[in-house]
């Protein structure tokens, strides 16, 4: 059965966002659902961009009270 | 009030060292016992293992008995935790003992897991275990040019090191008077070279100032050591002669095998570093899951955040003071210069130049950290 997670990284400089949502993916299961909550105005372009290369999918992305949700579904 | 420690290392020596002092007359009138369990009667500082790498320091250096770090009213077993019964408040040992407790600590630390990357342990060397720092200098001794890659596992302890490593190799291979003979080439896992983005905004003119190549949005997923070639989960590749790795890490076994945590992670307030769900756990450093840097740094403002509350909790009933997310890294920029990222969660770091008195006040915390780590600087 897929899982559905939350990564919290808002108000975080290092590790960072993307290097946090790359961590979760290693050990989430094919199917789950990520995600990923940042303050950080790069993610939105940053996340896109690995999901794209890599090949898992993205599912959504939307700006809420200056924080953003972008939701990631791992496919392999 | 039974205070139990559970891990040796930065974070809960420092932490139990702190509320030895601050609970001094708690724990002589006996209201208070602080005890600690670690896995080892030996405590490491880890930094070090860079310069072990790079024939800087001998490993003996690393060490000192765990027993001489503590205040001597800290009750030290070498007894690890083999089970966490939260819902008890007690845990069980290695040695079968059983230990209750009123507040816990957990700074079980993390380990590396090379072996999650096929070919990785066989194929490259590293520096994050005093083994594999002797064995990658008597490699890089014996190195007479070629193609350098280096390539960084997720998640990793210590941010800053492959950032270090590559400045390092540079110096190294110049010092030998082969630097003309080696190409080096840097991969990070995500879209520039360093995940703190003034670090990358530093690092990139210098590593093209020095020669070393660089390839983002690289995560290594296999090494094929027959053929020397690295590859990552976005599909590219990159033959090597020497592969040096950060290796992925993971928490304790312990913290997944008693489903504390994903990974060996362990939910935490981010603010309050308590365990969610347990008021009366407190998770410090690496075993955290936390976005923040897995460095000894955190570990050691984490635990004085965490010694002064449940201090405080003791003497009036509350805590006083929450986690802001400071860490603060040194960044060696090479053999002879460094500079410093301090940073929290609000505040991103900004970057000095790197220079040579910054390299010597690396040089010396080196030596001080057995200060630091009694909880006295």
């Amino acid at each position: 059965m897929s899982d559905f997670k939350t990564i919290d990284a808002r108000d975080t400089f290092c590790p960072g966002p993307l290097m946090e949502l790359i961590s979760y993916m290693k050990t989430a299961q094919v199917g789950d659902t990520l995600e990923l909550l940042s303050t950080d105005n790069g993610t939105a372009s940053d996340v896109p961009e690995w999901i794209d290369k890599v090949g898992h999918e993205m599912i959504s992305s939307e700006k809420i009270d200056d924080v953003w949700h972008l939701k990631v579904r791992k496919l392999k | 009030m039974r205070i139990l420690v559970v891990g040796g290392g930065c974070g809960g020596t420092i932490l139990a060292n702190n509320l030895a002092r601050r609970l001094a007359n708690e724990i002589r009138s006996r209201k208070v016992r602080i005890t600690m369990l670690s896995a080892s009667d030996k405590h490491m500082y880890q930094p070090g293992l860079l310069y072990v790498a790079f024939g800087q320091m001998m490993p003996d250096e690393l060490y000192r008995d765990q027993l001489s770090l503590l205040e001597p009213t800290i009750e030290f077993h070498v007894d690890p935790v083999e089970q966490f019964h939260l819902d008890q408040n007690r845990v069980t040992t290695k040695s079968g003992r059983t230990h209750e407790y009123d507040v816990m600590v957990i700074a079980t630390g993390s380990r590396i897991v090379p072996e999650e990357v096929p070919g990785l342990v066989e194929g490259s060397e590293t520096f994050y275990s005093e083994a594999a720092a002797v064995k990658m200098f008597k490699r890089l001794r014996e190195f007479e040019g070629g193609r350098v890659a280096i390539v960084v596992g997720v998640p990793h302890k210590c941010p800053i090191a492959p950032v270090e490593v590559t400045f390092s190799l540079h110096d190294y291979f110049k010092t030998r008077g082969i630097r003309d003979k080696v190409h080096i080439k840097y991969h990070y896992p995500i879209g520039r070279i360093h995940t703190i983005e003034n670090v990358a905004k530093w690092a990139k003119p210098e590593f093209d100032r020095i020669g070393i190549e660089y390839e983002t949005l690289f995560n290594v997923k296999e090494v094929d050591v027959e053929n020397q070639v690295v590859k990552s989960e976005e599909g590219t590749e990159t033959e090597y002669d020497l592969l040096i790795s950060i290796p992925p890490h993971r928490g304790m076994p312990v913290i997944e095998r008693d489903q504390m945590g994903d990974g060996g992670w362990i939910p935490t307030d981010r603010y309050k570093l308590t365990m969610e769900g347990h008021d009366n756990v407190y998770v410090l450093g690496d075993t955290t899951n936390l976005p923040v840097s897995k460095t000894g740094s955190a570990a050691h403002f984490e635990a004085e955040v965490v010694a002064e509350n449940i201090s405080s909790i003791i003497k009036i009933g509350t805590p006083v003071r929450d986690y802001d997310g400071k860490v603060y890294c040194f960044i060696e920029a090479g053999h002879d210069r460094a500079t410093y990222a301090m940073f929290n969660y609000e505040n991103p770091p900004d970057l000095k130049a790197p220079n040579k008195s910054m390299h010597w006040f690396k040089m010396s915390y080196n030596k001080m950290y057995w200060t630091s780590v009694r909880g006295l600087l």
